[in-house]
Order: structure tokens, then sequence, then C-alpha cells
């Protein structure tokens, strides 16, 4: 975790361009506030994210990294959900070797109205890791 | 590697500037070892910043430009048409989301939203430096658009992409079409009524050969994208075969035992478990209401053609775009509110047009003849307590033309107007003036000071602290009181969920841009039309299903449609073969090949969607996705970090 005393958490947000993004965007439009620590980086597809691109971000010192999965909804077939797992196991098993503890990457489903789910997650996520850096 | 690059920054009116130090930004990415040059515009959207932009690529001969401003679901394309007009290849542009995902989502915190937007907008040189020049995929479209809903709007949507040459499939929930203007007796401005229009509209719809209508039909299933939907349409029978001898039916309906609501009335009125339509509601075929029929068989035995052993069925229909216009709910008062269900002479607006149509030589309620009317404005709209804080738009107007309609046909009405102030809109101020010079009383009162509805002595009485007379407080007793109830979202409207269309804040089905893409959505190939997106009157009903209908036919008019150039790329040098990816691909996109005597994975890119399943699987990270390489995504984690 980066420095302590910290008033949000830097969270990375893997967003899927036809699901999460059109929800990220409504948050905005509807001003629901989240912290302003929390970056997207778009995709086409959440079962499309490299374990390495996670990692990075770790190393580059992100405290959180979440995976705003399509779920049901994916445009790219019912296998997405169980992809995207997949990925979050994997990259949970780098994460023990670096000890860098599991929770500080999450996936969630949000779907492209799923605004006020999404602004929770943020707010929680970001809760739990402001948490864990004074642990 | 792209190393002269443009960068401008979009104040978007105060869209962003108002929340996010544009200026600041400006400064901190045109130090970027990259940028040739970086500007703030008021709009970088307007036709001068683009005539700019396209004189800063040309003269600097720039190899790569961002745009930090709104969404790229709303400008993305536009930007990328300028880099093209520029000479520049339109994938060597990238967007920067400093509104939605900056100015707007922070705008209780202004340093944070700055420094957000820095980060967003230094990742997107990163990319774009990396971004080389690409040719879109085609793909082959079908031909065709479901509607889905069949009001007025759905039917002049129909019948125009049909006249394009357009296979239309007409999908209406309902065992008959015509909405809620088949409800609607005169209308202004030319008094035809909403049966002669709806009739007009169904006459043409039966006439056109590329138009299959479905009534009684449910969308319950919808997968598939633009240029290729597959929709599920469940189908509930009328339970009638054939047509039906005229006498028989009308017995069968009398000696029908069950009495229910009748939704086309508002409730007003009783029908039966079997009934017959009205006359402006087509197909003209009965309907078994088999949610209400008790089975008792009655029916059966005097008409031939029920037919009880007709079962419900599941079509699929294959669809290039869809087009949504489901119309909207009238807003049904909470019980007190204005005295609605709590005293006897209340009615909403859509209840009071439906008596007026069934009244003959007097005007009568509840078996009293009404000679005093009170309006009252704004019911269920421009809340100032509750969710509703839109106009509805078409509710003065029809109250004003509905009050002109009572005094001429029923004659010796009295009409007295509770209003928040009146919204008659261009020609239809003409109403106003006609209501006033005819007798009718205005009074206004602010929306902390509602009128109030108070029983006595079997009339309502309203009262009012009228704003036009010093505040005095006036009272009127009524024999009916009309609360001029607006438009609500359909309260029962699953397409929505289905298709995940996005609602805004007044929870109405939601554009891209109001202004600038009205009928589109965020989903491909979905466009909408009517008051599914908010309230709207017949006139900008049409305009709407007219515009959404040219939209979606401009996506499937083509044999094919461009799609981006976003397919899987495979290292070969790295690849040696495991077969991981072609398991994860959905598509089947992925075959094995042999080069030089060594077998590798090769993308077949006219199947390659670009979703990136086979991405993580790779056990040696020898695939790459065209506009999502590892160097562009690292990149940007780094410029984000």
């Amino acid at each position: 975790m980066g420095d302590s005393g910290k008033k949000n958490a830097r969270i990375l947000v893997f967003s899927t361009e036809k699901i999460s993004d059109p929800a990220i965007d409504m948050a905005g439009l509807l001003k629901l506030h989240y912290p302003p620590t929390v970056f997207t980086i778009q995709v086409p597809c959440s079962s499309g994210v490299k374990p390495k691109w996670i990692m990075l971000a770790f190393e580059k010192g992100f405290d959180g990294v979440f995976i705003a999965a399509d779920g049901s909804d994916c445009p790219y077939g019912e296998s997405c959900t169980e992809k995207t797992g997949q990925i979050v196991t994997r990259t949970h098993e780098m994460m023990k070797v670096k000890s860098i503890e599991p929770a500080r990457l999450r996936m969630a489903a949000i779907c492209s109205v799923c605004s006020e789910a999404f602004v929770k997650q943020m707010k929680t996520f970001n809760e739990k890791l402001l948490k864990m850096q004074y642990a | 590697m792209n190393n002269k690059l443009g960068v401008y920054i979009c104040h978007c009116g105060g869209n962003i500037s108002d929340y996010v130090d544009v200026a600041k930004v400006k400064q901190s990415v045109a130090a970027e070892e990259e940028v040739f040059l970086a500007k703030t515009t008021m709009f970088a959207c307007s036709d001068s910043t683009q005539k700019e932009m396209i004189e800063d690529i040309v003269a600097n001969e720039l190899d790569g430009v961002v745009v930090a401003s709104c969404s790229p679901k709303l400008h993305l394309l536009t930007f990328r048409a300028v880099a093209e007009r520029a000479g520049l290849n339109k994938y060597n542009y990238v967007h920067a989301n400093i509104r939605e995902q900056a100015s707007w989502a922070h705008s209780d915190d202004k340093s944070g939203a700055t420094a957000k937007a820095i980060n967003i907008v230094k990742a997107a040189i990163k990319k774009v430096r990396f971004a080389e020049p690409l040719t879109p995929i085609r793909i082959p479209t079908i031909n065709s658009v479901a509607v889905v809903g069949g009001g007025l709007a759905g039917m002049r949507a129909a019948l125009e992409l049909s006249s394009l040459g357009t296979r239309v499939y007409l999908i209406e929930r309902e065992h008959f079409v015509g909405g809620r203007v088949s409800q609607w007796d005169s209308l202004f401005t030319t008094g035809e009524t909403g049966k002669e229009l709806i009739t007009r509209l169904y006459n043409e719809l039966t006439e056109q050969k590329n138009i299959t209508l479905l009534t009684g039909a449910e969308v319950t299933g919808f997968s598939g994208s633009i240029g290729d939907f597959s929709l599920k349409v469940r189908i509930t029978p009328r339970y009638i075969s054939g047509k039906c001898n005229p006498g028989e039916l009308k017995k069968a309906i009398e000696v029908c035992p069950v009495g229910v609501a009748d939704d086309f009335n508002f409730g007003l009125t009783v029908r039966k478990a079997i009934y017959h339509n009205f006359p402006g509601e087509y197909p003209q075929a009965p309907v078994v209401d088999l949610s209400n029929c008790n089975r008792c068989g009655a029916c059966e035995k005097i008409c031939g053609n029920i037919d009880f052993s007709q079962k419900e069925e599941v079509i699929e229909i294959r669809t290039g775009s869809i087009l949504v216009a489901t119309g909207f709910d009238p807003y049904t008062p909470a019980d007190g509110e204005f005295g609605y269900r709590t005293c006897d002479n209340v009615v909403t607006l859509p209840q009071f047009k439906r008596l007026i149509d069934m009244g003959e030589k007097m005007l009568i309620f509840k078996g009293r003849e009404i000679r005093n009317i009170a309006y009252i404005y704004c019911v269920g709209s421009r809340q100032a307590e509750g969710e509703n804080k839109y106009c509805s738009r078409y509710c003065c107007t029809s109250t004003i033309y509905e009050s002109i309609t009572v005094k001429k046909k029923f004659g010796n009405i009295h009409n007295f107007h509770f209003t928040r102030g009146i919204r008659t809109y261009g020609k239809q101020e003409i109403l106003y003036d006609e209501s006033s010079r005819q007798g009718d009383i205005y009074l206004q009162s602010y929306e902390d000071d509602p009128p109030a509805v108070t029983g006595r002595n079997g009339k309502a009485v309203v009262t009012i602290n009228d704003i036009l007379t010093g505040k005095r407080e006036l009272e009127v007793e009524a024999d009916l009181v009309v609360l001029v109830t607006g438009m609500v979202p359909r309260n029962d409207n699953p397409v929505g969920s289905l298709f995940k269309l996005p609602k805004g804040r007044d929870r109405f089905f939601n554009e891209i841009h109001m202004k600038l893409r009205p009928v589109e959505t965020v989903i491909d190939g979905i466009t909408i039309a009517g008051a599914c997106q908010g309230p709207k009157n017949i006139m900008e009903s049409v305009n709407s299903a007219l515009s959404a209908a040219v939209k979606s036919y401009s996506y499937v008019s083509k044999a094919e449609m461009e799609l981006e150039p976003v397919v899987a790329l495979i290292d070969r040098d790295l690849c040696s073969w495991c077969g991981a990816c072609t398991s994860a691909c959905p598509f089947e996109a992925i075959r094995k090949e042999n080069e030089s005597g060594k077998p590798v994975a090769a993308i077949n890119n006219s199947v390659c969607k670009g979703c990136g399943m086979c991405l993580p699987v790779c056990p040696v990270n020898a695939i790459d996705l065209i506009t999502y390489s590892d160097r562009e995504i690292e990149s940007m984690i780094d410029a984000l970090a």
C-alpha cells in the first residue's frame, strides 16, 4: 500500500466500453460523487484484462484494482463472467507471491445502467482500502 | 511512434471548466515531451474549433490528436472525422473523457477533479503515441428494424422505415395498436380525432407488404449486437379464431359474468373478460382476456369462434436495429392528493378527456350534470417535493383545448383554471387567447402554496391564495375537479431492462445527447422515439419517430457496416501453439497454422469480434488486441498512477 494518511485510495478500474463505461458516464451525468482518485481504462470485455496489467498497476502505486465486469450482459457471450473470474483467481495467486493483499483486487458486475451500484462499489472499496492502509 | 501531438482541452461552456481548471490541465500536459501544441477551447465540437484543429494538423504535420472533452459516446466520431478531414488516419485520434468522468463526477471537489483530468489527458497522450493507421472492418447487416411499441410514434416510424424499403417488425404488447392517441377525441390544431389519426395510420400499415404487425406480442429475449440483433417475442393469442358473427359476439359479451375496470376509459367504465375493441383501435377483432376470464364457458356456448385451444407461442426475430417507442403512463395522483379518491368529484385529465368523448348531450359524472369545472394544473409535474421536477409539456395545451371543447360541446359550462403559470408555447398560445375570450377564469399560485380541495355538500371546493389578485383567498365550488396530470415513465416496461437502456434523472429513457444525438442510445443500434424518452405532444412524438426511423435506417440500409478494426494479433515468434486461445475464443476465430514447420495460432480477422478473451489465457503473452496492446495499456497505467 502507498503512503499512510491518504484521504482517498487510488483505484484503477477496468471498465468495458459497451456495458460498464456507460454506467460510469451516467454516474457523472447524475452527479453521483465518488473519490476523484478512481481512474478508468476502457477495454472491450472484462474477460480480456491481462493479469500483468493488474500487477503493473500495483507496482506503479495503485492501492486497488476494480474490474467492472460485463456479467450476464456481455455482448461477446455467456462465458464472460466465468472467464473474468478466472482472471481474478490467477491474479490473486500472482499477488500472493508478491505479498500483495488479494482484497486489493475486486470484481463486480456493473451493467450499463448500474451507476448507483458503481458508485457504491467505489465508496466501499475506497473505505476498505483506506482501512487496510492503517492496518 | 507518434511524437508530434496536438491536445485540445474543452471548457464545454462551463460544464467542464466550472469544476476543472482547464488552464492548469493545459499547462500540465503541454510539458509532455510528445505534445507539440496544447490549447483550451470553449467548445471543441464547434465548427470553428474543428476548422482550427484541421488547420493545426495540416500546418504542423501533427501525427496524433487528443481532445479532452465529454464522453466518447458523444464526440469520438466527431473528432475522428476531424482527423480524417485533415488527412490523418482517424485511429490516430484518442479521446479523453474529462466531463462525465471528471468535472461532473467530482463537481464536489474541484482540485480533485482537476488532478484527475490531468491524469486522464496524460494517459490519452501516452496511448496516442502508439496509435497506428488502421482500416475499419466491414460486416454484413440485416436490413430490418424491429419497432417496439405500436402507438402513434411506433406506427409512424414503421411506415417511414417501410417507405425506405426496410423490412419492419412492429411489436405491440397490447392486442390493439394506437396506444394513448387512440383514446383521445378531438385534437388541437386540426380538430382530427385520435381515432381518425390511428385509423389512417393503420390502413396505411396494412397496405405495406414489408411490415409485419405483431399484437399481443412482448419482447422477452434479447441478444446480439448492431447489425444482427436477435429478439424472442412471446405472442399471446386472442382466443378467437376467424371472424365472429356480430350478433353472436354481442351476446357472448353480454353473458360474460366478469367485470374488469376498463383501461381504455381509465377505469371510468367496466368491460367484460371477452371484449370488443373500440372503434379507434385496431385490429378490429375481439379478445378474450384470459388473465381475468373465469372459464365459465358461457361465451363458448354462444359464439363458435371462441377458441381456448390457441396456445401462446414464442418466435425469434433477427433484425439489424431496434427502435423503442413504448410511450408513457399518465401520472396517478396519490390517494388524497387534491382530493383524488377521497373526494367524489375528482378526476384526472385523461379521465376527463374520456368523459367528454363518452358524453352526448350533457356532461355527466356519477349521474350528476357538470356545470362548474375546476382544473388544477401541474399535478405530478414540476413537483417541488416529489421526483417529477420536469414539465410534462402537453398538459397546459391539452387542458385548455378540452376546456374549450367541453364548452362548445355541452354549453353552459364554467371553467376555472388553477395554474402555476400557463405554458402554451408556440402556436398553442392562440388557444389560451381563445379560452380567455370565452370567459374562462385563470387563477395562479406558487409551488409552495398550492390550491386545496375539500368536499362540501356533494361538491368539491377549491381554494387558492391567488397571486394574480394580490394573494386574495378565493374559492370555487366545483361540480368536477380535473387534476391536470402529466406524463411519467411507464411503470411496467421490461424492455428497458432487457435492452439495458440508460435512464435519465427523470427516469425516462436517455438519449446520448439531447441536442446533437437526440434519438440514439448508448446501446449501438437501438434508437428511442416518442414519450418513452420524455414528455412530448403528438407533433413532437412524430418528429422524434421520424428522426429515430431514419437513424435506425442508417444502420441497416447498406448491406454492410463499418466496425472498429479491433482484432487480436498473434506474435508468431513467441507463439508455439498450445491451443489455449482457441479454447477461450467464443467465435472460433483462431486456428492452428504452420509457419516454416512451426505450429502457431492464426486469427481469422473476419470472424474475430475483438473481445480480447484470448489475451489473458496465453501462457507466453503472444497476443495483443489492436488499440489495446500491452504498450498502450501499460503506458496508460503508468500515466494514471
